[in-house]
């Protein structure tokens, strides 16, 4: 089909905002041309296309970022608690001097413009790979973006048990920095690795991580997307999964103009499990926070499940586009699919459009959306035993994004998290 | 001294009129039972008292130890000494028991400008108060109320209420749902608390509740006040003959 000419015009335009990538004569060139290729077919994400029927890309797409302000906070950054190998970028740019030793037993690190200057890689299977192959049946044009003009980022090869997790934290320097940033993990099989992220990024921050998750591999990932207020995200997570293998991911957004966080998982092997799940909180009418999931059951006795809650208060917006589409050959599969919105007032929105597409006939798959307000019988029983209403409503408010944050392995981790949460709220009250 | 006078009160939805005029008094130390037909207004006088939303108050005060509570909002209330046993105690999912309890027993006492429990004291006092009523260190770390028995529900009530130390304790309907072991199990609880100045005023429906629990007086309600007061026979009569000659009587 012949893209229609606005999309194509666009398309030119959000790629002048990006320096090309030098040619190396390498593997990386042809990736990136071909991605060049697919985003050019695609055109630019616009307002009238399906997917992006809830969410108006026109900021995600514009040739000029607009510049965001710093967050002034003194604050300890999320996981610091946590005993990590920390990698530091600021506005998208890795540094090393800011950043820990990359030897870590368990996993090669290297920074992806390394990578791309070597004749033979692994990569060359996966950069850009699993990214294409997420693109059908519904094109994600800013992914296919991302692979071709991104030159930062890093590629973990996990051959074992990662004694501790990596922790990408993401910092912000100039107010309208554009950043682009690509991951790639490849675990072998009955690897183990845990990946944390955090941090606002950028002004406008493209970020790809693609896995590849060998046969009885574990990759854990858990990410918080920092507050700044006028900060911009697309985000893409694709994951292709091999047999008995372990998928788990885990996104909290608070504050952001703009934020969508797709993820498209792919069972490739039987008996796998995928979870992907997302707390979102949001305070006012420029909050507008899009989780878009897309989830291929190919493979027998599958197991997803997906848990979206997000907590809207003074007009902010929280979107969810979750699809689980089971092939014929996939009996057995579990599906299981949850988004809630938790609406603080009348002036918020929750737009959620949960599918499911089915064709096997032995599968058990499962899916709820609901919006309302905070059980005010629940909220009469926690003041009439004399917690004041404040307090019992950040107790329910912390209950209804519980259900998501229990996804989250780590203990400790989630009890950062629900601290986050807490602190948040405290500072979000009233009109 | 708990005290309704003239309690006029009516559902915020529709302009219908549910207590019409109703006056009580429990002095320090008292037990007193309410029974009554269905749709008396037992329960709306409970939810009335503690500041449920959803009513009107058209006339009239609830005071306790000469506190106006219709003036309080509900967790004031709670902190003034007022304690509801809900019919039907609410599970509320992702909130802990212990958790909410803590919050609970330490609004109050911060409310009252007393000092708060550390968790030790805390932890000491209710794994004490719960070993009597039964409940075992799994309910207490459950969600509130999520997955518990129609008894455990009741337990838990109880218990709150044993933490809070309230001066006032309404049970709405306690003994709804329990079976004769559980009955007594939460009638031992309730007696325990019973310490010649904490007053209760236990709605019921059925006079086996009061053979555990023994009300030193009985009140007969019926369409928004109170037609008949008398002592622990009257339950008796009712039990026996129903409503119907005590409406007579009044009509």
């Amino acid at each position: 089909m012949a893209l229609t000419q606005p999309k194509s015009d666009a398309a030119e335009v959000l790629l002048a905002a990006y320096p090309a990538p030098l040619e190396q004569g390498q593997w990386a060139d042809t990736a990136r041309k071909a991605a060049l290729a697919r985003f050019r077919a695609e055109g630019a994400p616009g307002r009238r296309d399906e997917y992006w029927k809830f969410t108006n890309p026109s900021l995600l797409t514009a040739g000029e970022v607009a510049p965001a302000g710093l967050l002034d906070t003194d604050e300890a950054p999320v996981f610091e608690a946590t005993d990590k190998l920390l990698l530091v970028f600021v506005d998208g740019v890795f540094i090393p001097e800011l950043s820990g030793d990359l030897a870590l037993e368990g996993v090669r690190i290297e920074h992806l413009s390394e990578a791309t200057a070597k004749d033979i890689h692994w990569a060359k299977d996966v950069y850009g790979v699993l990214e294409a192959d997420g693109q059908n049946p519904v094109p994600r044009p800013l992914a296919a973006l991302n692979t071709a003009v991104a030159t930062e980022g890093f590629l973990f090869h996990v051959t074992g048990k990662v004694s501790k997790p990596v922790c990408i934290r993401y910092v912000r320097d100039a107010e309208d920095a554009d950043a682009v940033v690509h991951h790639v993990v490849k675990l072998d099989e009955g690897a183990d690795i845990t990946i944390l992220e955090n941090g606002p990024a950028a002004a406008r921050f493209n970020h790809v991580l693609e896995v590849d998750v060998a046969d009885g591999a574990s990759f854990h990932h858990v990410r918080a997307q920092g507050r700044d207020h006028k900060r911009m995200a697309a985000t893409h997570l694709f994951a292709r999964l091999g047999r008995e293998s372990s998928f788990k991911s885990f996104t909290l957004t608070v504050n952001g103009q703009l934020t969508r966080n797709e993820c498209v998982i792919s069972f490739n092997g039987d008996d796998a499990h995928a979870t992907v799940a997302g707390a979102s909180a949001g305070d006012g009418g420029d909050y507008h926070q899009d989780d878009t999931v897309f989830v291929t059951h190919d493979a027998l006795n599958c197991e997803s499940r997906q848990v979206f809650k997000k907590v809207l208060r003074n007009g902010a917006t929280g979107v969810f586009q979750g699809k689980i589409l089971v092939k014929e050959d996939a009996q057995k599969t579990d599906g299981y699919q949850v988004s809630h919105g938790l609406l603080l007032d009348d002036d918020c929105n929750f737009l959620a459009k949960p599918e499911l597409e089915i064709y096997a006939d032995d599968v058990a798959c499962s899916h709820g959306s609901t919006c309302g307000g905070l059980d005010e019988t629940a909220m009469f029983y926690l003041v009439s035993r004399g917690v004041p209403e404040i307090e019992a409503q950040d107790m329910l408010i912390l209950a209804f994004l519980d259900d998501a944050i229990q996804e989250i392995e780590d203990e400790s981790i989630a009890e950062d998290l629900r601290g986050r949460m807490k602190d948040w709220m405290e500072r979000h009250r009233g009109q | 001294m708990f005290e309704i006078k003239n309690l006029k009160a009516s559902l915020a939805d529709e302009d219908k009129q549910i207590l019409k005029g109703m006056d009580l008094t429990i002095g320090d130390g008292e037990v007193h039972a309410i029974m009554g037909p269905n749709g008396s207004g037992k329960s709306t006088m409970s939810y009335v008292a503690s500041g449920k939303p959803g009513y009107v108050v058209d006339e009239g005060e609830v005071l306790l130890d000469g506190v106006n509570l219709l003036e309080l909002d509900p967790a004031e209330r709670a902190a003034a000494g007022l304690f509801l046993a809900f019919q039907y105690p609410v599970e509320i999912p992702g909130v802990g028991n212990m958790t909410f309890l803590r919050t609970a027993v330490n609004a109050q006492r911060k409310a009252r400008g007393e000092e708060e429990l550390n968790a030790a004291e805390f932890l000491k006092l209710v794994r004490e108060k719960a070993k009597s009523l039964k409940i075992d260190a799994d309910m207490l770390k459950r969600p509130v109320n999520v997955g518990f028995s129609g008894g455990e529900k009741k337990r838990n009530e109880i218990l709150q209420m044993a933490m809070l130390e309230p001066k006032m304790c309404i049970l709405d309907e306690t003994d709804s749902g329990l079976d004769v072991d559980a009955m007594k199990l939460v009638s031992e609880g309730v007696n325990a608390l019973r310490d010649g100045k904490r007053s209760f005023l236990v709605i019921t429906h059925y006079q086996r509740l009061l053979d555990h629990i023994k009300p030193d007086v009985v009140h007969i309600m019926a369409d928004g006040r109170i037609i008949k007061t008398g002592g622990p026979e009257l339950a008796l009569e009712v039990e026996h003959n129903g409503y119907a000659d005590l409406l007579n009587e009044v009509a």
